[in-house]
């Protein structure tokens, strides 16, 4: 096998207090931290930079390029944000990263923090795993016992605030405007960019927004060296990250490997597709990338191959979906779920997929037509490009990319006069029988 | 009927401590809607009432906030909220299954509750669990690998009044009410209870030690870097930059850091400077 996997931050998920200051501490934690206080900010952000670390929340932003899109100081304060909101179909990475070593996002924040000039750092946690949030209000209060956190951190002069906060159950605020407007106490909607947060975020002020998997790589890129983690992943997709098989696979779970690795590779390590099934479809980064079929198994999984391959890297969330299932059944699914978290901000998202449901209900029950195709791909048009937010655009990726790939079964619903396929047999277990 | 004078006062102490964590007092509503959920198991007239008294908001403009968020209850909720999550991964999995059986078997639909006051049943949006898929939540715990058959018994036991364990959790569910108080930020002391992670998560970490998979070895911890140097070289690089607000840190401290000229933290990142940065990265490895 071509690639293995590389654990930085599951290196030591398997111990059984992982989530504690002391284990964490155990296994060379806060040394990034004592070795950034020693730098100059910017050389912490020179770093950052320099390690060509990419937004772990989808989109692959550079990470050191957001922070130094921060203007000059003017006196008043600047805010990091950590958007902990995993709520893409499919991403279940940072959720288990911050229940199993909360400590490595702590130290994450506390060094971009310095970097960037900020006192008042926040968590921003989707409200419906509770006990995620009461690990990382314990794993704060652990950090500030120990002067990790508060005034004076470590004798460096260098002050600095974590408040964790919970949100409330809405997908949207996972864009990181909208997650700004819910910070600020209203209800979650995007904002029109520019002004982009680095210049008027939170409260208006300068504001860095990245997400739990990009903080809590910040430590070790800065205890290892940009070299260091340049040495795993591709040219432009560097270094490690989190590969979360779901689905019809064996052993389904969290892979931390190098970007670049493929699906074939993963599959091998994961045990297959269940037994006696083929694999039938899957999507490379949550619900928003359009899917891959077995035609994609040996794509790299980087920004670059799989944004060549017409799809998005994403969350790299490896929903993997074998034969016995309906592909119709499973978008309209999906497009339910963006019908009920659209903001209703902007009309294309709100209606969009208000009548993309309606279409995709008749279909699945066979009362469609094949002129219902082309309504489908008429709606995606005027969302994809044309919504006020990502969410939109998120939204005609399955229905595209499930009309490109699976036109036939699309049109065996219609000439069919149903869905031609079992639900029991997709299941995990024996006797399902419901709808 | 508003609140009585005790819990008003109790939850006007405790409105106070949430404002005081956040620069603007706005901030602290979402946590204030938990709160007020905590004490009457939904978001009633009232508790927007309150919230909107702790922040010199109209009703009208906590009401707007409260209606969009999912996890805020327009009616008294039940004990337990049991979430099916039936987004597509979860419900292909056997998520729709589990609902139409839970469903039939508590004899309600989706948010509506037990006449016991038990249970509230609830279909969910995808939780971020796809490893464990089909999952239900209790009360925002996780029951992982759930099918028809152990989610029954699941609610079985719940309606009994025993306690049951979440699957990666607490070592019990606690109350809507309780978990409500936590969501707006009071520990419950519950942290260091149940397991770090659950089989899924673990598959990585277990194959890689099984095939003696690393990643590459760092080099000797990154050597602190000469101050002076970087004091001088970030002078140099910085002379006529404006005067800076972060880190805002002792006069001595910040000549050591190499901040003094004014360098200010988060934009001097641009230009010649930021090569030849004075961190010397270890060599590659591996």
């Amino acid at each position: 096998m071509a690639t293995t996997l590389t654990p930085v931050l599951s290196a030591h998920w398997d111990e059984k207090d992982s989530w504690t200051l002391a284990a964490y501490e155990r296994h060379g934690g806060y040394r990034g931290l004592r070795a950034a206080l020693a730098m100059d900010p910017s050389a912490v952000i020179t770093e950052v930079k320099d390690s060509g670390l990419r937004g772990r929340g989808g989109a692959g932003f550079p990470t050191g390029m957001k922070w130094s899109f921060l203007p000059k100081p003017d006196g008043g304060p600047r805010y990091l944000v950590v958007n902990a909101d995993e709520s893409e179909p499919g991403t279940c990475k940072d959720i288990p990263l911050m229940l199993a070593n909360p400590q490595a996002l702590i130290e994450g924040v506390i060094i971009t923090s310095y970097a960037i000039g900020c006192h008042k750092a926040f968590i921003y946690l989707r409200g419906e795993v509770v006990h995620v949030y009461r690990r990382l209000l314990n794993a704060v209060a652990e950090a500030k016992a120990k002067g990790y956190l508060g005034d004076d951190i470590l004798g460096s002069g260098f002050d600095l605030d974590v408040v964790v906060h919970a949100g409330a159950g809405a997908y949207i605020c996972g864009e990181e405007t909208a997650l700004l407007d819910s910070l600020e106490g209203r209800r979650g909607q995007p904002r029109l960019k520019p002004p982009f947060p680095a210049v008027a975020g939170l409260y208006a002020r300068p504001t860095v927004i990245n997400n739990v998997e990009s903080i809590a790589s910040v430590p070790a890129i800065v205890t290892g060296g940009a070299e260091w983690f340049k040495s795993m992943g591709t040219e432009r997709s560097t270094g490690f990250g989190f590969f979360s098989l779901s689905g019809h696979v064996t052993r389904p779970g969290q892979y931390e490997a190098p970007l670049g690795i493929t699906l074939r590779e993963l599959l091998a390590m994961a045990g297959g597709i269940r037994g006696g099934h083929q694999l039938k479809f899957w999507t490379p980064g949550g619900s928003s990338t359009p899917l891959f079929t077995e035609e994609h198994l040996d794509i790299p999984l980087d920004f670059e191959s799989v944004g060549a391959a017409g799809s998005m890297l994403g969350t790299r969330a490896l929903q993997i979906f074998d034969e016995t299932t309906c592909v119709v059944r499973a978008v309209e699914r999906w497009i339910e779920f963006y019908k009920h978290e659209s903001c209703g901000k902007c009309t294309p998202c709100r209606e969009g997929n208000y009548w993309m449901v309606q279409v995709l209900h008749r279909l699945e029950r066979g009362q469609g037509t094949q002129e219902d195709l082309d309504t489908l791909l008429d709606i995606c048009d005027n969302l994809l490009g044309r919504s006020f937010c990502a969410l939109g655009d998120g939204a005609a990726s399955p229905v595209t990319s499930s009309i490109k790939y699976f036109k036939d079964e699309y049109l065996r619903h219609v000439t069919e006069g149903g869905c031609p396929f079992d639900p029991a047999q997709s299941a995990l277990f024996q006797g399902a029988h419901a709808r | 009927m508003s609140f009585s004078a005790e819990a008003g006062q109790r939850l006007a102490a405790d409105a106070q401590q949430i404002i005081a964590r956040y620069p603007v007092p706005r901030s602290a509503l979402l946590p204030m809607l938990h709160l007020v959920q905590s004490e009457e198991g939904f978001v009633s007239a009232d508790g927007v009432e309150f919230c909107a008294e702790q922040l010199d908001l109209t009703a009208a403009e906590v009401a707007a906030v409260a209606t969009f968020y999912s996890q805020y209850k327009r009616h008294p909720n039940g004990t337990y909220t049991v979430g099916v999550c039936t987004n597509t991964l979860c419900a292909v999995m056997g998520g729709d299954a589990i609902f139409e059986e839970l469903s039939e078997h508590l004899g309600v639909g989706h948010d509506q509750t037990t006449e016991d006051g038990a249970i509230t049943l609830e279909r969910v949006e995808c939780n971020a669990g796809c490893d464990y898929a089909p999952v239900v939540m209790v009360n925002w715990e996780f029951f992982d690998n759930q099918t028809p058959t152990t989610a029954k018994d699941l609610v079985d036991e719940l309606r009994a009044g025993r306690d049951v364990a979440p699957s990666r959790g607490a070592a019990k569910v606690c109350s809507f009410k309780e978990v409500s108080r936590v969501l707006a930020g009071f520990p419950d002391g519950r942290a260091n209870e149940g397991v770090q992670a659950g089989g899924p998560t673990l598959e990585g970490t277990l194959l890689a030690r099984r095939n003696n998979w690393t990643a590459p070895a760092m080099a000797a911890p990154v050597p602190a870097v000469p101050a002076e140097q970087v004091a001088a070289e970030t002078t140099a690089a910085s002379a006529g930059a404006s005067g800076s607000d972060a880190p805002s840190v002792p006069a001595g401290t910040r000549e050591r850091a190499g901040t003094v000229a004014g360098k200010p933290a988060g934009e001097a990142t641009h230009g010649s400077q930021d090569n030849g940065s004075a961190t010397t990265p270890p060599p590659k490895e591996g």
